[in-house]
């Protein structure tokens, strides 16, 4: 598997670390921080997640290479990278 | 079901072995059962066979995509133990050692289970701590653990390398009746022993959505038409995330890939199954001859059953430092399960919040060893509608409570358990 690092082109896989997920954010501090919503969204954000069978957005960190992480857009029966991003930036393509 | 003895074997010998009975019946399914289960895993199979047994509950589906024991219950690399230091995890698969030892007679199948000791490499002074206080521990719940000193493991495995190498074998535990068994043979056991119970083993069926009303199940959506259930459990490993997504759960659980593979056949080499965490890898000699051999899973969210090759060097390169007599071998095969990798590295037997609807899963890398104690506290999980004692800390809760039960301590982080 060859992935695009954002900065540096195409990279074996064995120069990448997986950071997983890259749908879910954590949950922004609430006006009463006895909020119980917050409580939950915590659960959430820590251990749930859609592992779909399709198309992922994930986090990967060229760790033995320009150590930057970054976005991608990956299918996980194919294992085909539709396209890879700064982390700022948006993901395009796949049929997502 | 013809009982399988030396008599039957004799007896069939003398027309050729061409009549045969088939092992299990292949019927249409019926337009509603008592408890469907869906996925024909060593899990589901065993959950069948403990209903009719354990609960005279026999009106019974297993409902299956592919081909019974098509999915990881073939794939793995039929490691048995239950060397685990936590509560909630070593009665459980003690149990498990428990029906391993009497699962040939049990199911009148001879599922080839081998008590050939498992052994954990040490390489270190912090592993080897670490390795006593665990044994201690084991010993302490009344579990088989024994140190070995690296002469000692010598002794066991000859061909081992022990000092030529960056990281020193420094000395083992052992669980002297963990070993492996016969993978594909405890599927097909557990299925004919369930179907002379009256269960009905439903093939080439993918269950592709659930019927719900009112907070309650009334049967599943499958390619085969809708089939009505009193009681619905669910043991699809790799796809737990997706059978749940049909119920709208959303599951603590990543799908990885995790790769293995086999040597051309030798004769005996190795009579034990070496293990080494550090070195991510594990082999044992199967009866054919082939050293069976594994590591890590390949990291990353997979769905496919096959990897990537620097996995597979790295897992090969392991075993050469540690056999490296082996390393003369030609590879024969290697191939890749989908692993239902949980957030604590713990699986999930229990109801959920949907009634009558029930859930196992999570197995990550273990499953194997776990098939027959899963499949009994499945079975009286739905059967009772409460879970019992041996799988009471498996709650699906656990991450909401704060209950978690991670063996390793490496948190949620379902890649590295
Ligand atoms: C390479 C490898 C090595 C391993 N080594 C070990 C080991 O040494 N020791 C150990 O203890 N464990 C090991 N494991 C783990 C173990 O194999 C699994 O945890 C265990 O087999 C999972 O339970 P199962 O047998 O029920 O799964 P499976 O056999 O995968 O059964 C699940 C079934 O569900 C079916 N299914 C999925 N979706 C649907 C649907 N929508 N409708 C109908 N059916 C469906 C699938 O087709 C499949 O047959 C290993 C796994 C792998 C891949
Ligand atoms: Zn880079």
């Amino acid at each position: 598997m060859l992935i695009k690092c954002p900065w540096c082109g195409d990279r074996a896989l064995q120069e990448f670390s997986y950071q997983g997920d890259a749908t879910v954010a954590r949950p922004p501090e609430p006006a009463d921080p006895a909020d119980a919503n917050w409580d939950d969204e915590w659960y959430q954000f820590v251990y749930l997640r859609d592992d779909p069978k399709g198309w992922h957005d994930e986090v990967w960190h060229h760790i033995q290479g320009c150590r930057k992480h970054f976005k991608a857009r990956r299918h996980t029966v194919t294992h085909v990278i539709a396209d890879t991003a700064p982390m700022s930036e948006e993901l395009k393509g796949g049929d997502k | 079901m013809k009982k399988y003895s030396v008599f039957s074997l004799a007896r069939n010998a003398l027309d050729y072995h061409e009549n045969w009975t088939e092992a299990w019946r292949s019927p249409e399914p019926k337009p509603e059962y008592d408890v469907i289960i869906v996925g024909g895993g060593g899990h589901g199979l065993a959950t069948a066979y403990y209903l009719a047994k354990e609960h005279g509950i026999t009106n019974v589906a297993v409902i299956e995509k592919g081909w019974l024991g098509g999915g990881n219950v073939a794939r793995n690399t039929t490691i048995v133990r239950s060397n685990y230091q936590l509560e909630g995890n070593a009665f459980f698969y003690e149990k498990g050692m428990d029906l391993w030892r009497s699962m040939s007679q049990d199911l009148n199948y001879n599922v080839m289970f081998s008590s050939r000791g498992v052994i954990n490499l040490a390489h270190n002074d912090a592993q080897v701590d670490a390795f006593q206080r665990r044994g201690n521990t084991m010993r302490l719940n009344g579990i088989d653990a024994e140190w070995l000193t690296v002469a000692e493991i010598k002794k066991r495995a000859p061909l081992l390398n022990t000092e030529n190498m960056r990281y020193p074998v420094y000395g083992g535990l052992c669980q002297p009746k963990g070993g492996t068994a016969r993978h594909d043979a405890v599927a097909w056991g557990y299925a004919r022993a369930a179907d002379d119970r009256g269960v009905d083993m439903i093939q080439n069926c993918e269950v592709t959505g659930m019927r719900i009303e009112n907070g309650k199940i009334l049967g599943v959506e499958t390619t085969k038409g809708f089939i009505g259930a009193k009681k619905v459990g669910v043991a699809v490993a790799g796809h737990s995330s997706q059978v749940f997504q049909m119920a709208g759960m959303r599951l603590p659980m990543e799908t990885h890939v995790l790769q293995a593979m086999v040597s051309e056949p030798i004769k005996p080499a190795l009579d034990t199954v070496i293990t080494s965490g550090a070195a991510h890898c594990y082999i044992s000699q199967s009866d054919k001859g082939e050293m069976v051999f594994g590591g890590d899973i390949d990291f990353y969210n997979s769905y496919a059953q096959r990897g990537n090759y620097p996995i597979i060097e790295h897992v090969v390169t392991a075993m050469c430092e540690l056999f490296p007599a082996f390393s003369r071998l030609r590879l024969m095969r290697t191939w890749g399960g989908v692993m239902d990798m949980s957030m604590d590295g713990t699986p999930i037997i229990d109801k959920t919040p949907i009634d009558s609807l029930y859930i196992n899963a999570g197995w990550c890398y273990g499953g194997f060893k776990a098939t027959p104690a899963s499949g009994w506290c499945f079975a009286h999980t739905i059967a009772q509608d409460q879970p019992h004692d041996l799988n009471s800390a498996f709650r699906l809760n656990r991450f909401e409570t704060g209950h978690t039960l991670d063996e390793k301590g490496v948190g949620s982080t379902p890649n590295m358990h």
